[in-house]
Formats: C-alpha cells, structure tokens, sequence
C-alpha cells in the first residue's frame, strides 16, 4: 500500500514537472513580459534594467530552474496589474473558490445519489421519469444560461437570494470564511446549484444505470433468498456497489470544479480564483495565468491520488491486488 | 408422521409477456418429507428453477404464481404479503444458488454476511452471532474458521465459497434448503465435496432439500426421490432407484439412457431426437409426444395425467389401462 502510494506521488511529480514546462513556456511565447510592465515611453535603458532585475536576460535553462525552485517554495512571482506576489493573491482568493466548490460538491452528491437511488429503484414512477427529464436539461443546458435563470427567478424577480458576491464574510485565521454569517450562506446558494447541477445530473444517471445494473447481479437474488430486510439490500448492498464509478466521478468533476468554476464565478462576480484567472486574460496578466495553471494541475493531480486510495477503501479486492504490486 | 416439509399442489407458474402468456410450470405436485432429498431433473427449461423460485416467492414480474397452493409443514406460504414470506426466507427455507463465485456480495467479508443474516433472523447479539458464524463455517468444512471469518469472498476458492454459500443458507437453520445446481459450476472433484456436505447436513439435521440439477449422477448419488420434468409439469417422479434403473415414462427412459457407465456391457447412449418446445409452442396432449418413440394417437390429443399404476406416479398414455396396448420393455 506504502509503496503504491509512493509510486503514485512520483507520477503525479511527473505531471506537475511537464505541466511546468508549459506554464514556463507561456512566459517566452505570450509576448515580451518587459512591454506589460513599462509603459510605452520608457526609454530602452530602463527596459534593459527592468529586464535584468527580472532575470529575464539569463540562459532560459537557468531562468526555468529558477521558476520551478520559486513555485516549489509557494512563490510564483508578481502579479503585472496587481503589483502583488501572486501568492499573497491566491491565497486570499482561494477560500472563496474552495467554499464554493465545496458546497456545490455536496449538493450535487446528495441529491444526485438519492435522486439516482430513487430512480434506479422506482423506475416506472412519475417521479422517477421527472428526475430523468430533469437531468436532461441539467445536462445540456450551459452554464452560464443556468446561472442567469436563477438569478432571474430567486434574485431579481422573487428577491430571496442575493445576486452577486459572497456576503459577509469572517477571517478565521488567513482564511475568509462565508459559512459563519447568513448572509454568506445566502450567497452560496445560487451559485453552489449552478456549478453543481451538471455534476449532480451525472451523478444522478450513473448512480441510477448502476442501480439497475447491480439489482440483476446474483449476489442481491442471493441476498433476497436469505430473507434480507429490503433496506438492507437497496443501501447496504446494492448502494454500496454502484459507489466505485460514483468516487470516479466525483473524483474528477471535483477537480473540474474548482478549475473550471471560472464562468460560475463570472456570472455571479464571486470573488474567488477564477474571476481573478479571467481578470488575469483580460489583462495578459502572464504569472497570474501561469500560477493558476500550476495550482489546477496540482489540484487535479492530488484529487487523483485521493480517488485512488479512496477505491481501496470501498472495494477489498484491489487492496490485495495492491498488497502484491506486479 | 405429520404433513410433509414441503408440500406443493397444482402449481402453476406463468409469465406474461407482449406475445401472450407462457405457462412456465403446469400443474406441479410433489412433496418433500423431513430428511428426504427430493431430486428434480430435467433439460433446461423444463422449469426445474423456477418452481425452486416459487417456493420460496422470489419469482420476479412478469412471472407470478397462477395457481395451485405451496405448504411449508402444513401453512400456506404462496399468498403471504411479501413482509411475511421475506421471513419464511432465510429462516424456514434457505435457499443455495448456481454460482458460489457471484452469489456473495464482494465488498462485505464473509462473516459480515453471515452476521447480517443470522442477525435478520434471531435475536443474538452481534457476538453471539459472530460465535454462531464461526460454528457454522465450522460445520460446513471451511478450516480455520475463526480466521477465515474475516476474509472477503475473493479470497475463497470456488468450492469454499459454495461452503460458505451453504452455510448462509443454514443461518437460521432452515426446515427445507432448495439447492439450485449447487455443484454445476465446480470442479468435478469439488462438486464430490460439496454433495457429501449437503447429504451430511440433510441427514444430521434432518433438513428436507429439493435438490435442482441436470446432472444424473449427483441425482443418483444424493436423491432419495426423483422428479423427473419435461416442458414445466412433471413427467415422472418416484424413488431414485427405480426411476434411474427402471424408468417408466419414455422421456425418462430416455434420460436414463443418455448417461455413460463405467461398468456393465458397452452399449451406444441413445439420445432423445429433438429438443424441447418453447413455452410459447407447446404442443396439445403430451408435450412429449413429438419426440416421444412410443407416441399413438391419444398423446396428441389428451394430455396425460399423473397415474401410479406401478408403485410411482407416471404422467403417460402408455401405462394407463384403458388406453395401453403396448407394454414397454424396462429392461434397464
């Protein structure tokens, strides 16, 4: 298990190094950084100045090894249109990503495993045949469209909900936190469903399909025939199977989640990394897009290896497998 | 002695299905005494499965019972409310499936599962149900049992996991055990092991067991009657020594004789032409009578009933008096 475990953070080690690469090359490929610092007057001996206090005239070997020691240490440099180490910006953006995604991950596992139990068990019931319609048009519909109807309904013509931002907000720590005041609740709600609803729509159909499959398996006949409480075969034997691809998923949106949180930030100005990532485009802020792309890979390298060890928890039989690597 | 363990009338199984209703089991009677092994053979589909099912109610939609009456030691348990039968289930009747490699649940070990059931049927605590798991593995040859309780389905062999199969089955010790082709899916010397087990435990125990198989010689070797089934009614049912040496019904003749024997004069097996009808086209009279050698032409108009002329009963034309000009020679 040790050594699956190490094996696997090596990889992820792998990952991060060539995703590196690519944020470094963003530096080289995305223009001259020296022209987004100065202003167009700056006479050219200023330039070269600026270009040598950033280390930008050395080798490109000595400048990417000098990259990967800083990002390593958690300092990913200055930001051009903040005048701000980008981890100081990060730092006090990432609460409000990570809440959001927080809260949109349990709405959508919640509901979407007991919508998708409900309809994997009562197949032919117009509940059930509602969710399935439903789950269709939490599918197909963008993002963005969603987002906007909810605020059209619960903000602007209901008036329960606010319609942007976060609320008020505690600092617990270097940590602001939305959860501690009810109008930070409140802010959640909206935008927790709208990042939410396509995970919970998938989840809600794998659970359901996953149902259907593992109620044919001969192990529930068999549990059936040992006269079994219904309860217990539907949540302890059959829900616990179809657990596996549910992980999977979850496992991977999650990281989709917090990277791509970005249009759901937009659409409600929640003030969390995304929006900074989309202030960053628009304003060719390079190190701001170059860290976030690291802290993605990170986060979806890390939320892998989660999954990872969380499969061997649900099923026994990769732990053996584990147990004696091939 | 009292009522039979199991006692089925007049049974009748039907599925509906967009091409109308197939008749799955007609007109079925049998009973089981305390102790006894009651063989059912036949092809598949003769409906050797599904009556297993029905005893226990766990025929699923489109299929339900149609009529007739099930008793277990004299109470009806073929129209019990479904929270009533989940009872008779597990307690009273236990039921040993196909395929030890699917039939336990993978992510629970196996003492988890035998807990679980023993806990749905008594009222012990989790460590008195542990202790009686333990003894139960115990008594169905699993060695080491206080460890291997712990151990999850995968780490058994197939021939340890129909012992541990069968030992879920005797959780509550159960009055009747329907063993569904307990060994088809085992090595042939494991099939040995697990057949010595069931016969040690119906004797000891005195357990009734309905014993489903294709296999004649498991029927010859654990049976001490046979039912012999041909297209969902029963063809021929007696003690197994005289319906395996000296058949009477000429499907059962025709069984009997595609067996191979290692002893005795070598002889061709014969094989029954043909094969048996679907549901949907079975054939008016005797559902044999297509591929029945003896046929006249009462079989395929009248359908045979069941008549003890000769000590066991016997569903055919041949050996009702008013009807027989032909005597058949059982000379086997």
């Amino acid at each position: 298990m040790v050594a699956f475990i190490i094996r696997r953070v090596l990889q992820a080690v792998g990952v991060l190094f060539a995703v590196g690469i690519i944020s470094f090359s963003m530096f080289r490929f995305a223009g001259d950084p020296v022209n987004q610092i100065v202003s167009i007057d700056t006479p050219a001996a200023q330039r070269e100045e600026v270009r040598r206090s950033l280390g930008l005239s050395d080798p490109v070997p000595v400048q990417f090894t000098r990259y990967l020691i800083n990002t390593v240490r958690g300092d990913f440099g200055i930001s051009y249109q903040f005048r701000q180490p980008i981890s100081d910006l990060l730092a006090e953006r990432m609460p409000a990503t990570l809440e959001l995604a927080f809260c949109a991950t349990v709405f959508a596992v919640a509901f979407g495993i007991l919508m998708g139990v409900y309809s994997g068990l009562r197949r032919e019931s117009f509940l059930s045949k509602l969710f399935q319609t439903l789950s269709l048009i939490g599918i197909s519909l963008p993002t963005f469209l969603i987002g906007i109807l909810l605020i059209y309904l619960f903000a602007v013509t209901l008036g329960w909900l606010p319609s942007y931002g976060r609320g008020d907000t505690v600092r617990v720590g270097w940590w602001t936190t939305g959860f501690l005041t009810l109008s930070g609740l409140m802010a959640l709600i909206l935008p927790s469903i709208t990042l939410g609803l396509f995970q919970m729509t998938l989840i809600m159909r794998i659970v359901r399909s996953e149902m259907l499959e593992v109620l044919r398996t001969d192990y529930i006949k068999f549990a059936r025939a040992r006269g079994l409480t219904t309860r217990a075969i539907h949540f302890g034997h059959a829900l616990k199977n179809t657990l596996i691809p549910v992980i999977t998923i979850v496992g991977l949106q999650l990281g989709s989640v917090i990277a791509f949180s970005i249009i759901t930030e937009t659409v409600f100005q929640w003030p969390g990394m995304g929006l900074l990532f989309v202030q960053a485009v628009q304003n060719v802020d390079i190190p701001i897009m170059a860290a976030y792309l690291m802290l993605v890979a990170l986060i979806f390298v890390m939320i892998n290896l989660a999954v990872d060890i969380l499969y061997t928890v649900v099923d026994p039989r990769l732990r053996s497998t584990i147990r004696q690597p091939v | 002695m009292g009522a039979p363990v199991l006692s089925v009338r007049n049974l009748k199984v039907e599925f509906v299905t967009r091409r109308g209703v197939l008749k799955a089991i007609d007109d079925v009677s049998f009973d089981i005494e305390r102790g006894e092994v009651l063989g059912v053979v036949g092809e598949s589909g003769a409906g050797k499965s599904v009556t297993g099912s029905a005893v226990i109610g766990l025929i699923d939609p489109p299929g339900r019972i149609a009529g007739g009456q099930i008793l277990l030691n004299g109470e009806r348990i073929d129209n019990m409310s479904p929270e009533q039968i989940r009872k008779v289930r597990g307690k009273r009747v236990g039921m040993i499936f196909q395929d030890p490699l699917t039939s336990l649940n993978p992510l629970y070990t196996v003492g988890e599962q035998l807990e679980e059931t023993i806990q749905t049927h008594t009222n012990l605590t989790r460590a008195g149900a542990r202790k009686r798991a333990v003894d139960l593995l115990a008594e169905v040859g699993i060695p080491a049992p206080d460890r291997r309780i712990d151990s999850y389905p995968h780490e058994f062999s197939g021939g340890m996991r129909q012992r541990v199969v069968i030992a879920l089955a005797l959780c509550a010790d159960p009055e009747l055990i329907i063993a569904d082709e307990p060994t088809t899916a085992l090595d042939v010397s494991v099939q040995a092991q697990v057949i010595a087990l069931l016969k040690r435990l119906g004797r000891e125990r005195g357990t009734a067991i309905m014993l489903v198989t294709h296999d004649m010689g498991v029927i010859a070797e654990t049976a001490d009657r046979v039912a012999v089934m041909y297209a969902g009614r029963i063809a021929e049912i007696g003690p197994v020594e005289k319906v395996v040496r000296q058949p009477l019904h000429p499907y059962a003749q025709g069984l009997m004789g595609a067996i191979p024997t290692l002893k005795g004069h070598i002889h061709r097996l014969t094989q029954i032409p043909g094969s048996m009808p679907r549901l949907s086209a079975i054939p008016p009279g005797c559902s044999f009578n297509p591929r029945c050698p003896f046929a006249f032409e009462r079989c395929k108009v009248d359908r045979p009933e069941a008549i003890a002329r000769y000590e066991h009963p016997v569903a055919c034309h041949l050996y009702d008096q008013s009807s027989a000009k032909v005597e058949v020679a059982s000379d086997r």
